[in-house]
C-alpha cells in the first residue's frame, strides 16, 4: 500500500517536473517562466523529502523557492513591464534550439537506459531520514568525507558575493 | 522505495534538455538564467539519486547537492546584480544588444 502510493506521490512530482519545465522554456511571459520554475523547484523539493534527504529539501525550499525566485521576480518586475510578450521565435533559432534539445535527450537517454547500474538493494543498508547530527559531524569535521573546507571556501564565496553584488548594483 | 532509478535520471534529463532549449532560444537575459537553474537543478537531482541508489551508505551526493544549492544562490543573485546594472546603461536586458563590453 505504501509503495502504491509512493508511485502516485512520484508520478505526480515527474509530471509537474516535466510539464513545468516544458512551459518554463516555452511561454512567452517571463513572469509566467518565474512562477513555473517555482512549481518545478517545489517539486524537486518533493523528490528529495521522497528520497529521505529531508534536510536537503528543506534547503531547496528555503534557498531556491524562499530566496532565489524571489530575486528573480523582483528584478522582473524592474526590467520589464508585467504583461509584456518576448517577441515570437524566429523559426530558424527555434530549429537550432529543438535539435540541440532532442538530440542531446536522445543520447543522454540511450546512455541512461542501456548503462548497467548496480543498484544495491535499499532494504540491505538503514535508510531513513539522514540525521541532523550526522551532516552537522560532516560538515564541520576535518577527517576523511567531511566538509569543513569546502564549508569555510563556500562561506568566504558568500562574503565575496555580498560585496560583489553591492559593488556592482550601487549607484554611481 | 520501489521506484526504478532510471525514472528519477529521466526526469532530470527531460528538464535538463528543457534548459537547455531555453539557454539557446531566450534572448531576454533573465529568462537565459531561468533556464540556466533548470539544467543546475537536474544535475542536482542527478547527484542525489545516485547517492541514494548507489552508495545509500555515503554521503557525498548529498553534500554535494548542499554546497552546488549555495554556490546556485551565490551566482544568481551576482548575476542579476549584473543584469540590473546593464539595464541601467541601456535600458533593456536582451543579449542582442550587448555588443560592447565597456560604455
Amino acid at each position: 500500500m505504501e509503495q502504491i502510493a509512493n508511485q502516485v506521490i512520484f508520478g505526480l512530482l515527474a509530471l509537474v517536473i516535466v510539464v513545468c519545465s516544458i512551459l518554463t522554456v516555452t511561454t512567452r511571459r517571463i513572469l509566467r517562466a518565474a512562477t513555473y520554475l517555482l512549481f518545478v523547484l517545489f517539486a524537486t523539493a518533493g523528490i528529495y523529502f521522497q528520497l529521505d534527504f529531508t534536510f536537503l529539501g528543506a534547503v531547496q525550499l528555503a534557498v531556491y523557492a524562499g530566496g532565489i525566485v524571489v530575486l528573480f521576480v523582483f528584478s522582473i518586475l524592474l526590467t520589464s513591464h508585467p504583461g509584456d510578450k518576448a517577441p515570437l521565435l524566429t523559426s530558424k533559432r527555434r530549429v537550432v534550439g529543438l535539435i540541440a534539445s532532442i538530440f542531446g535527450t536522445i543520447v543522454c537517454g540511450y546512455t541512461l537506459l542501456t548503462y548497467p547500474f548496480f543498484t544495491k538493494p535499499l532494504t540491505s543498508v538503514i535508510t531513513g531520514e539522514v540525521e541532523m547530527k550526522e551532516i552537522g559531524h560532516a560538515l564541520m569535521g576535518m577527517d576523511k568525507f567531511q566538509y569543513l573546507l569546502p564549508f569555510e571556501a563556500l562561506s568566504v564565496l558568500l562574503l565575496a558575493c555580498i560585496i560583489g553584488g553591492i559593488m556592482i548594483a550601487r549607484k554611481r | 522505495m520501489e521506484i526504478p532509478m532510471i525514472a528519477y535520471l529521466v526526469v532530470s534529463t527531460i528538464m535538463f534538455f528543457a534548459g537547455v532549449y531555453g539557454f539557446v532560444t531566450r534572448k531576454n537575459m533573465l529568462a537565459m538564467l531561468i533556464s540556466l537553474e533548470l539544467m543546475l537543478n537536474a544535475a542536482d537531482i542527478n547527484f542525489v539519486v545516485f547517492n541514494r541508489y548507489l552508495f545509500p551508505e555515503a554521503l557525498e551526493g548529498f553534500f554535494f547537492t548542499l554546497f552546488a544549492i549555495g554556490i546556485a544562490a551565490a551566482e544568481t543573485a551576482l548575476a542579476i546584480a549584473i543584469i540590473i546594472n546593464i539595464f541601467r546603461h541601456i535600458r533593456n536586458v536582451d543579449v542582442h544588444n550587448l555588443d560592447k563590453m565597456k560604455y
